[in-house]
């Protein structure tokens, strides 16, 4: 019996070893280099509350003695905080760890919210079409009109009216994965839509219709596993720019909170501060951010010729 | 008198498993004004071979080998400009598409005029006149009107004759023609291939003809070329093709027709497929499907032997008595 | 002993395709006013056809004239603007799709395209268990491995490809695959639409003998819709010959292609490329086929007729009995012009 999976698995490790992906990504240096650079943004925003020095969220932790301390190189750096504090004195480097984690968890999350609803609204539209497929097509787009962005403004700008500072802070997370979740589902809904029809035109769709399948079972067996690669290619970039979105959202000082920050809400919090001096406050989550986005969308990029039929075959 | 001499050719794709050499070996003539025809399975090089000629050998494909000599021009030695300047003037080409060559949102007269002009130093007036030529040359109705119209309000066979008279344009010397009536309906087809056959005679043009249907070949050309797996392995006048066929799978498929078989019986199927090119057999090339098999057939590779008008590469060729 | 029996049947069968677009594309100013107008393609225009039990119909005609329509709406993948259809004598168009499950295992499909009629996400064997699984849902697993094993073998596949996805497999296999997923289901009739016609010319001598072995020892009944005509005559016991969705001749595949009467088939024939036979004398027909958005009035047919007469212009000819065996809807013949 082990040596039944054993040889599963090493016809699955042998499968990847042969595939046209993993020969593309072994002969790929920037599809290399961006997924590393992703693996060690993730790795470290989990292993954030064991590596951090401090923790960024415990406001006992600092000392207002230590604010505006820059990195280690200048002339008035100190050993206890390599990249400087902030103006509370709060460690820069544990606010950057968890920053980015919680960045990434926002990006992921908002993302995955888009997918469920999107995959659903989309595969609905496509496989029965008409007078549904005209109505749920024309909220999509009526969704798309208005930005997200403008969006979510007009929404945590409510929410935190309405449910005052205090409980927003607790809840912040939460209200900005809905927003951008709910705001961008059109994305996934129009390219799963396309998938659908496209794939209900092939034979083998057909074939499953004569042998008397239920709708439901079609889309669920031979539909959607067939919408995965494009899937895949959006799913990079909406993570990129959920984390984009939650920076701006937070630069405006609707986003995450300055207690438990991300690194949007970072750099907003330095932003004051730049003119006086203490540029790393403001800088060094900036291109933590832009070396992320970068880096997802190469990845996104390379996906994306990967699995383009058009391209490859 | 020779317009076209293919000697040695061979085309080699660098693939990342390591390279393939789609085609090896390949060597015929095309006189002024013959039809030939290749004729081969998808996969057995017929289309490479006639790219070639045109160096339209899609990436990262290339020609490994060979020399390609057309109308006393080393084709194979041709810079891409001087390519360009043969390449749809004295030789042209017709697709199985039509829509390979028709721009959708140009007109058809704008499309035969400005393929004219790009050969031919001549005004607009004078273009357009050629084309209304041509377009009776292909037997097309009210050939005034049509310059007007635009390729989708053609159907599929007028289409494929406005590909024709525009591939007759520059008066070339040779035509190209890769399955050019595939996609057409039977009685579309035939009339599409008389057409084909009266122009070449009529303007005496050369004709090599690509195609997987060995009943369309036989009516339009003077020659067949078979070819398997990347050669070829029989050539010859069609007739002595169609009827006398000397190679063990040449045979097989005129066997295995339909028309060739009582209906209601079994029909005589060449079992197996052809080897794909990343693992061509040693010895003969049709060695594994082949009845007739001996043991010299799967180690030593036989070469096209014979005369000019019927030559086979085969070990133990069919022989038939007078 | 051929039983007669008719198998499939379909009456005055009529499918429209609506082209015009959403209601915005409808509507046009005309005259100052504004006008809807809906642009529809008559597929099929009165198909009755009849399949009997036991035989291989050869459903014949030139792209665009209905041919995969016919098989598409018998199979119910679509539905017919009006008409019907009956298995056995019971009527199945207006079945839903639970009460047409028990006629999903006598009735079964070969597409043309072996690439696209097989999900390049799946491997073989999980195509071929998917049918039998889905119907027979209280058997064991082993008992549907031995089943699929069974099957592959019968179509000439080596079971070990069982765990081979599509695309790793050559166009002759797949199609192999398409067939063995038909016959999964041990069904009576099987619509086979174009099974050749995308393969190379060594591979199609192998399907069609695997189709007649298949219909010898399992009793199979076939429409076969092909536009190959040399094949039909191999292959058909009996032909239907479409012209812009009507049947214009229906017999025995002999007597078709010994004595075809329509004009149609008569052109139709004469187009086959045959070997070595240099310019074949085809007899050309006038004009161009028509679109089926602008169906021409009375026989479809007349404008490209070279018998056509006033009445062909506004009557449409009925299939009317030749012999026991044979129908030809023409003017012509029922009068005796030609």
């Amino acid at each position: 019996m082990t040596e039944q999976v054993l040889l599963v698995r090493r016809n699955i490790w042998h499968r990847v070893q042969n595939s046209a992906m993993y020969y593309s990504f072994v002969h790929n240096r920037t599809a290399m280099v961006s997924a590393a650079i992703v693996f060690t943004y993730v790795l470290l925003a989990v292993l954030a509350p064991l590596i951090a020095p401090y923790n960024p969220w415990d406001l006992t932790q600092f000392d207002i003695m230590d604010s505006e301390i820059p990195p280690i190189g200048s002339v008035e750096a100190d050993s206890r905080f390599m990249l400087g504090t902030d103006a509370m004195g709060r460690d820069m480097l544990s606010a950057m760890l968890y920053g980015t984690g919680i960045s990434i968890l926002i990006g992921v999350f908002a993302t995955c919210l888009q997918l469920v609803l999107g995959v659903s609204i989309g595969l609905i539209a496509g496989y029965f079409g008409g007078r549904l497929d005209s109505f749920l097509m024309r909220v999509a787009d009526i969704q798309l009109s208005f930005t997200t962005l403008m969006v979510a403004i007009v929404v945590l700008a409510l929410f935190q009216a309405t449910v005052g500072l205090r409980l927003y802070e607790e809840f912040a997370i939460v209200a900005i994965v809905l927003v951008i979740g709910l705001a961008e589902w059109p994305q996934y809904a129009r390219t799963v839509r396309a998938c659908v029809l496209a794939a209900k035109k092939q034979e083998y769709v057909d074939a499953a219709r004569v042998i008397g399948l239920h709708p439901f079972t079609i889309i669920y067996r031979h539909i959607l596993p067939n919408t995965f690669s494009p899937l895949l290619v959006i799913s990079t970039v909406q993570v990129a720019n959920a984390i984009i979105t939650e920076a701006s959202l937070s630069f405006l000082g609707l986003g995450m909170p300055v207690t438990k920050p991300s690194l949007g809400s970072l750099i907003q919090n330095g932003f004051h501060y730049v003119f006086s001096g203490s540029w790393w406050i403001t800088t060094l989550p900036a291109i933590t951010l832009v070396i992320l986005i970068v880096a997802i969308n190469l990845l996104g990029d390379w996906l994306r010729d990967v699995l383009n039929p058009k391209i490859y075959n | 008198m020779t317009l076209l001499n293919i000697e040695n050719l061979e085309v080699t794709f660098p693939l990342r498993s390591g390279s393939v050499t789609a085609i090896r070996d390949v060597s015929f003539t095309v006189d002024q004004g013959e039809r030939i025809g290749i004729v081969g399975e998808s996969g057995a090089g017929k289309s490479v071979s006639a790219f070639a000629i045109l160096n339209l050998i899609s990436k990262p494909g290339y020609i490994s080998g060979g020399r390609i000599e057309f109308d006393g021009t080393l084709l194979s030695e041709l810079d891409e400009s001087t390519m360009q300047q043969i390449r749809g003037n004295r030789i042209s080409m017709i697709f199985q598409d039509p829509m390979m060559t028709l721009n959708p949102v140009l007109s058809i007269g704008t499309q035969m005029e400005e393929s004219i002009l790009a050969h031919r130093k001549i005004s607009r007036a004078e273009a357009r006149n050629i084309a209304v030529d041509k377009l009776r040359a292909v037997q097309i109705p009210s050939a005034q009107k049509r310059l007007k119209q635009y390729p989708h309000e053609l159907s599929g066979g007028m289409r494929q004759r406005v590909v024709i008279a525009i591939a007759l344009l520059t008066d070339p010397q040779l035509i190209i023609a890769d399955e050019p009536t595939t996609a057409l309906d039977v009685t579309i087809q035939a009339e599409i291939l008389e057409l084909l056959q009266n122009l070449c005679n009529e303007f005496n043009v050369g004709l090599i003809l690509i195609t997987h249907d060995l009943g369309v070949v036989s009516q339009v050309t003077q020659k067949i070329i078979v070819m398997y797996a990347g050669a070829i392995i029989e050539q010859g006048d069609t007739e002595n093709i169609v009827t006398r066929p000397k190679h063990h799978y040449t045979r097989g498929l005129l066997k295995a027709l339909p028309e060739n078989t009582t209906p209601g019986e079994k029909l005589n199927q060449i079992n197996g497929v052809m080897p794909t090119l990343q693992d061509i057999p040693h010895g003969c090339l049709f060695h594994n499907r082949c009845d007739m098999v001996k043991d010299v057939c799967r180690k030593v590779q036989p070469n096209l032997q014979g005369i000019a008008s019927h030559s086979v590469a085969c070990h133990f060729p069919i022989s038939y008595e007078e | 002993m051929r039983n007669e029996m008719t198998l499939v049947r379909t009456q005055k069968l009529f499918k429209y395709f609506n082209v015009s677009g959403g209601l915005l594309d409808q509507l046009s100013v005309q005259n100052g006013r504004l006008k809807r107008q809906v642009d529809l393609v008559k597929a099929l225009n009165g198909i009755d056809l009849s399949v009997h039990s036991g035989e291989v119909l050869c459903l014949v005609g030139e792209s665009g004239c209905g041919k995969t329509t016919v098989g598409r709406t018998i199979m119910g993948l679509l539905p017919p603007s009006s008409g019907e259809i009956s298995y056995r004598g019971e009527r199945i168009d207006h079945l839903s799709r639970s009460r047409l499950l028990p006629y999903r295992q006598k009735m079964q499909m070969i597409f043309q395209n072996s690439y696209a009629s097989l999900n390049p996400r799946k491997t073989v064997s999980a195509t071929l268990l998917e049918p039998v699984r889905f119907h027979n849902p209280r058997h064991s697993t082993a008992e549907l491995k031995e089943k699929v094993k069974e099957v592959m073998e019968s179509v000439g596949i080596d079971p070990k490809w069982g765990a081979r996805y599509s695309h790793e497999i050559s166009g002759g296999q797949r199609q192999r695959i398409s067939i063995a997923r038909a016959l999964m289901v041990d069904p009576e009739f099987i619509v086979a639409d174009e099974p050749i016609s995308a393969l190379d010319v060594s591979i199609q001598a192998q399907i069609l003998n695997l189709l007649g072995d298949a219909r010898e020892q399992r009793g199979l009944t076939y429409l076969f819709i092909t536009h190959d005509l040399s094949v039909v005559e191999h292959f058909g016991t009996r032909v239907a010959v479409m012209y812009l969705g009507r049947i214009c001749e229906v017999g025995k595949t002999s007597e078709i292609f010994g004595a075809p009467r329509h004009p149609y088939t008569q052109a139709l024939l004469s187009a086959i490329p045959k070997l070595g036979k240099q310019k074949s004398p085809h007899i050309r027909m006038r004009g161009e086929v028509p679109t089926a958005i602008d169906l021409p009035s009375g026989c479809v047919f007349h404008n490209r007729c070279a018998h056509a007469k006033e009445i062909c212009k506004t009557d449409v000819p009925e299939l009317k009995n030749e012999s026991s065996e044979a129908q030809v809807a023409c003017h012509g013949i029922e009068h005796s012009w030609f």
